[in-house]
């Protein structure tokens, strides 16, 4: 009935890229810090739980650069 | 209450520092230089007879009904073309002037049928109440002369007749169509007593230009112009004021009744969105809400495999609930969740967000705003810091030049289209930007002086080409946003707009707009006087529709044009209470008055208001509902009046997701498609019924009143508020009022708004935060400074979208909306508009038609790497090469099938304005079509015996 959770993983992906195109244009540390923040205010803790397990899962080459350090920066201990 | 008779002045008011004060009939009377003596006897409570003036439109002077006479002139002036001056004195009863009117009446009654004891317009008939008010006796000259009285009826529009046997030939219906709605359908034939009215060159109202508006019949002074249901059931006995519940442009109406049969719906002259003005759909298409499809009594079923069960209300609610804890239960609060409508009212939308939040107790709470002006919210709170369009409609009076991108305002928004029409024909620039030929870029007196026709896909591009050469060309008021905005942050902006990349010559290749008019557009709009910028869906849905909406902004802030009358930047709302249902806390991540779930002050003040803990985490969103309920982490939806299945993209994707819910509720009119996969229906109540507030397009919010009792017997927010009780959570208001009140305690932009003030002052636009009735809101915006203080200009990188065209699919299809329809056209569909679009068609380009052996009509597959439909053709020059367009009106035609999953980067707004496609001769349905045909009719069957077996 459900598709493969990899469908999911993709989409997750592709957004979490797409955010992070958007804010790449502005200097790194602000880029990083704007996409962070941008997927905390948005996403359902569940989304970013898949984003984090998919990293941890060595999918960390499909994420724009500045999308990985926004996945550092959610997961530092605030 | 009784039947409202507005007072008719006779011609339109004048605004004008200088008074000038006359005497009419001895009375003593100041008022507006430029005013019409008529209108001014009328202000002293004289009335002068009159025909062919009204006052939505401008004298004319041809009946001569009005005469009057003025000391010192000779003559009988007509008194609604003769202005006002000073220290003047008039006379508007005198034996010669009764004289002269009864000869007048006469004449026109000699050519007129007296049938008046039959005839529709009896006790509404202009006619009529002058033949009375001259004292008409006799007519001297027979009826046997030479006359028109057997002239044929056209019959051929399905809501009004046209019976050229009692036309007085005033031309109040030809001006209407021309000042009021500007279409110019009708012209007046012939001269002298051969003069007739007719639409187009002799052709019937159907086949003619006529757009069906209305204007024309309502400015009939006599029963030539009729609605057909006015004849059928004769004349109303009383109106209730309400809020037509289709577009954003929130029109205000007369609902005009007998008992609680609707007979004529006639716009409200004092409706602050529409002046007296209505489309087709306000004033004609509301037929559905008695239609026999409408589902009146609460059902349920265990499977969507199961036929219906018809059962109680509170049968149903406990079956509900039992169902939704079940899930909680054992998966957790958050796999549950609801979509609320931008079609309910705001406090239909406030109780449901409320039952999601505290009595579900997630934040999984979206709305079908999702899919069409998310990317507005985003934008427009990121630059200026507000969710909103900054103007009044009435605004566009005082533009120079308007720019209109991604939006089709002639047919989405047709009262507010009416009136930018008005105003560029009074001499404003135009500048569109789209890759349709809409008809505002060629239309009778309207010609847009650019029209960047641009592919589809690459309105940021374009935006920000528009932005370079203002900035590089010196355009940019320093002092505005030196005063305004954010330094850093224009320096930042200012420095990447200023880059080759952003040229119109770097960027032709990809747009397709000629660099030329790009910079001729951008000179017009940053140098042409007040600019004010208007866009709608073919701007917010996109992979970058957010970015598009701030680069829109940025446009605003960098040639000052925002914060005072003419200019800003205007988003035209879809559905009527698109704003409202953003306002009311519909958003997963915000409540109430757009704020973060995350800040713990504003979490606290629900919190105690409501009695409950709530989760400080931000929920779904309506595509991620989908993913996870395919992920198996999201079990069961609420979805109040809005139809899914058919308006989101990628069918395939959402009812797989559907199919996939252990629970699923619907409330709406119709067993609509979404309720095909649903497991309990409750009935819905349509506008006619309900009690409450939308909000337009400007923020104003305007009460909706029950013309009619619920048809099936409870409010919509009845529903909400047992089944947050059933959940637990006992929800219960006595009135709306409540709610209302309830919203204005905990939302600091809604305080001043009540019923009371509302059913006081009529409208009121937020942010409204006095009490007293003389805040009525705020009709501009940012007027001194922005919501967020400086205004912030953001960069806006074009980014080419995922979708591409490729050998397979070598088109680009996008979509769109058409006058007639609204929506997914569950309402219209079931009302006499499919007259004028019995079916969606893909418009295609003569080239593209030609190199695939595609003829007008026939009938074409429609592919994209989703999935195909089979629809037809129609070959269209409107279209660009390359390009194709299709409605999603009617559930045949299934055009979401083709549509994908991408969107916007920042929240989720599908992209359904960019599809890659191929179009091939075809003479059967899809695999699509086929399985559609066969579920619609197998998952919507009610069973038989469902009351026996119920008992
Ligand atoms: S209905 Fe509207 S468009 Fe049609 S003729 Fe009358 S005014 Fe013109
Ligand atoms: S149709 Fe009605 S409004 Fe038009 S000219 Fe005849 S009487 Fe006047
Ligand atoms: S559909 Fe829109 S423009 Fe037409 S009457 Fe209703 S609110 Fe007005
Ligand atoms: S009303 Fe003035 S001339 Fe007809």
């Amino acid at each position: 009935m459900s598709h493969a959770p990899s469908g999911h993983t993709k989409d997750l992906v592709r957004m979490a890229n797409q955010i992070a195109v958007h804010f790449a244009t502005y200097p790194r540390d602000e880029a990083v810090t704007e996409t962070a923040t941008h997927i905390r205010k948005f996403w359902d803790p569940r989304m970013r739980a898949g984003l984090f397990a998919h990293v941890q899962s060595g999918g960390e080459a499909d994420l724009h650069e500045v999308a990985r350090g926004a996945v550092g920066l959610l997961q530092a201990p605030r | 209450m009784t039947l409202i008779h507005e007072t008719d002045y006779g011609t339109p008011a004048r605004v004008s520092a200088t008074l000038v004060t006359l005497e009419i009939d001895g009375r003593s009377i100041t008022v507006p230089e430029g005013t019409s003596v008529m209108r001014a006897a009328m202000d002293a409570g004289i009335t002068v007879p009159k025909l062919c003036a009204t006052d939505s439109l401008e004298p004319f002077g041809s009946c001569r009904l009005c005469a009057v006479e003025i000391e010192g002139r000779r003559g009988t002036p007509a008194s609604c073309t003769t202005p006002v001056a000073p220290g003047m004195k008039v006379h508007t009863q005198t034996d010669k002037l009764a004289k002269l009117r009864r000869g007048v009446m006469e004449l026109y009654i000699s050519d007129h049928p007296l049938d008046c004891l039959t005839c529709a317009a009896n006790g509404d008939c202009e006619l009529q109440d002058m033949a009375g008010a001259v004292g008409l006796r006799n007519v001297r000259y027979g009826f046997d002369g030479e006359n028109h009285r057997a002239a044929a009826k056209d019959e051929s529009n399905p809501y009004f007749t046209f019976d050229a046997s009692k036309c007085i030939v005033c031309s109040r219906c030809v001006r209407a169509c021309q000042e009021t709605q500007g279409t110019f359908a009708l012209t007046i034939d012939g001269r002298g007593f051969a003069s007739t009215v007719s639409p187009g060159a002799k052709e019937s109202f159907m086949d003619s230009e006529c757009v069906s508006c209305g204007a024309c019949v309502q400015a009939c002074p006599t029963a030539t112009l009729t609605e057909k249901s006015i004849i059928e059931h004769g004349q109303p006995e009383h109106s209730v004021i309400t809020t037509c519940a289709y577009c954003g442009v929130g029109c205000s109406f007369k609902a005009e009744l007998q008992g609680t049969t609707v007979v004529r719906m006639t716009p409200w002259k004092d409706g602050g969105a529409n002046e007296g003005h209505s489309c087709v759909k306000g004033r004609f298409a509301w037929g559905y809400a008695t239609h026999k499809d409408r589902i009146m009594k609460p059902m349920v079923r265990e499977k969507i495999t199961d036929p219906w069960r018809e059962v109680s209300w509170e049968e149903a609610v406990a079956y509900a609930a039992e169902r939704l804890k079940a899930v909680q239960a054992k998966y957790g609060k958050g796999s549950i969740g609801g979509i609320t409508s931008s079609r309910c009212t705001n406090e239909e939308v406030y109780v449901v967000q409320k039952m999601i939040r505290a009595a579900f107790g997630t934040n999984n709470i979206d709305t079908c705003a999702r899919v069409c002006h998310s990317p507005t919210g985003y934008g427009l709170s990121q630059t200026f810091g507000t969710s909103a369009g900054t103007q009044d409609f009435r605004s566009v009076d005082k533009s120079d030049v308007l720019l209109v991108i991604g939006a089709n305002p002639t047919d989405g928004h047709p009262v507010f289209g009416s009136r930018m029409k008005k105003r560029l024909r009074a001499g404003a620039k135009l500048i569109v930007i789209d890759p349709r030929r809409i008809d505002l870029v060629r239309s009778p007196h309207v010609q847009a002086d650019y029209h960047l026709q641009l592919q589809p896909g690459t309105n940021v591009a374009v935006v920000n080409a528009i932005a370079h050469v203002i900035v590089t060309e010196g355009l940019v008021n320093r002092p505005f946003v030196e005063e305004r905005c954010d330094p850093k942050e224009f320096a930042k902006w200012e420095a990447f707009i200023a880059e080759h990349r952003n040229s119109p010559e770097h960027l032709e290749s990809r747009t397709g707009v000629p660099a030329d008019q790009i910079r001729g557009a951008a000179r017009l709009y940053a140098t042409g006087g007040n600019a004010a910028i208007y866009y709608g869906l073919g701007v917010t849905e996109h992979s970058q529709g957010s970015s598009t909406v701030m680069a829109i902004a940025n446009l605003a802030m960098a040639t000052g044009n925002i914060g005072r009358e003419g200019v800003g930047v205007n988003p035209l709302r879809g559905q009527n209470n698109v704003q409202g249902s953003c306002d009311m806390g519909s958003f997963p991540h915000e409540l109430p008055g757009y704020r973060h779930v995350s800040d713990d002050l504003v979490r606290q003040e629900f919190e105690t208001a409501w009695g409950v803990t709530l989760d400080p985490e931000p929920g779904l969103r309506i595509p991620n509902m989908f993913d996870s309920a395919h992920d198996g982490s999201f079990r069961g939806l609420f979805v109040q009046g809005e139809d899914i299945v058919q308006s989101d993209p990628n069918t395939h994707h959402v009812t797989s997701a559907l199919e996939a819910l252990d629970i699923v509720i619907v409330q709406d009119l119709f067993l609509n498609e979404t309720a095909a996969f649903a497991h309990v229906f409750f009935p819905g109540t349509s506008f006619l019924e309900k009690d409450g507030t939308f909000t337009n397009a400007e923020r104003r919010i305007n009460r909706v009143r029950k013309a009619m009792p619920s048809k099936v017997g409870r409010d919509e927010h009845w529903v909400a508020c047992a089944l947050a009780t059933a959940m637990g959570y006992p929800m219960h208001y006595e009135t709306t009022s409540e709610i209302m009140d309830e919203i204005a305690r905990l939302t600091p932009t809604f305080r001043g708004v009540s019923f009371d003030k509302l059913d006081r002052v009529g409208s009121v636009q937020w942010p409204c935060t006095g009490l007293e009735d003389d805040d009525t809101g705020m009709a501009i915006m940012h007027g001194e400074t922005f919501a967020r203080g400086l205004g912030r200009f953001v960069i806006t990188e074009y980014v080419p979208t995922d979708e591409r065209t490729t050998r397979m699919y070598p088109l680009v299809l996008t979509t769109g909306r058409i006058l007639a329809h609204y929506n997914v056209g569950a309402q219209t569909r079931r009302t006499a508009n499919v007259a004028w679009h019995p079916e969606d068609v893909l418009e295609i380009n003569p080239v593209d038609a030609e190199v695939r052996g595609v003829k007008d009509g026939d009938m074409v597959s429609l592919a994209s790497r989703m999935g195909a439909t089979t629809l037809r053709a129609v070959i269209s020059d409107r279209m660009p090469a390359g390009v194709v367009y299709t409605t999603f009106h009617h559930p045949v035609t299934g055009a979401n099938v083709i549509t994908t999953e991408n969107s916007d980067w920042a929240t989720n707004c599908p992209e359904y304005k960019v599809t890659a496609v191929q179009v091939a001769r075809s003479n059967q349905p899809s695999d699509w079509q086929v399985d559609h045909a066969k579920n619609d009719v197998e998952r919507k069957r009610i069973a038989a015996a469902n009351v026996l077996a119920a008992e």
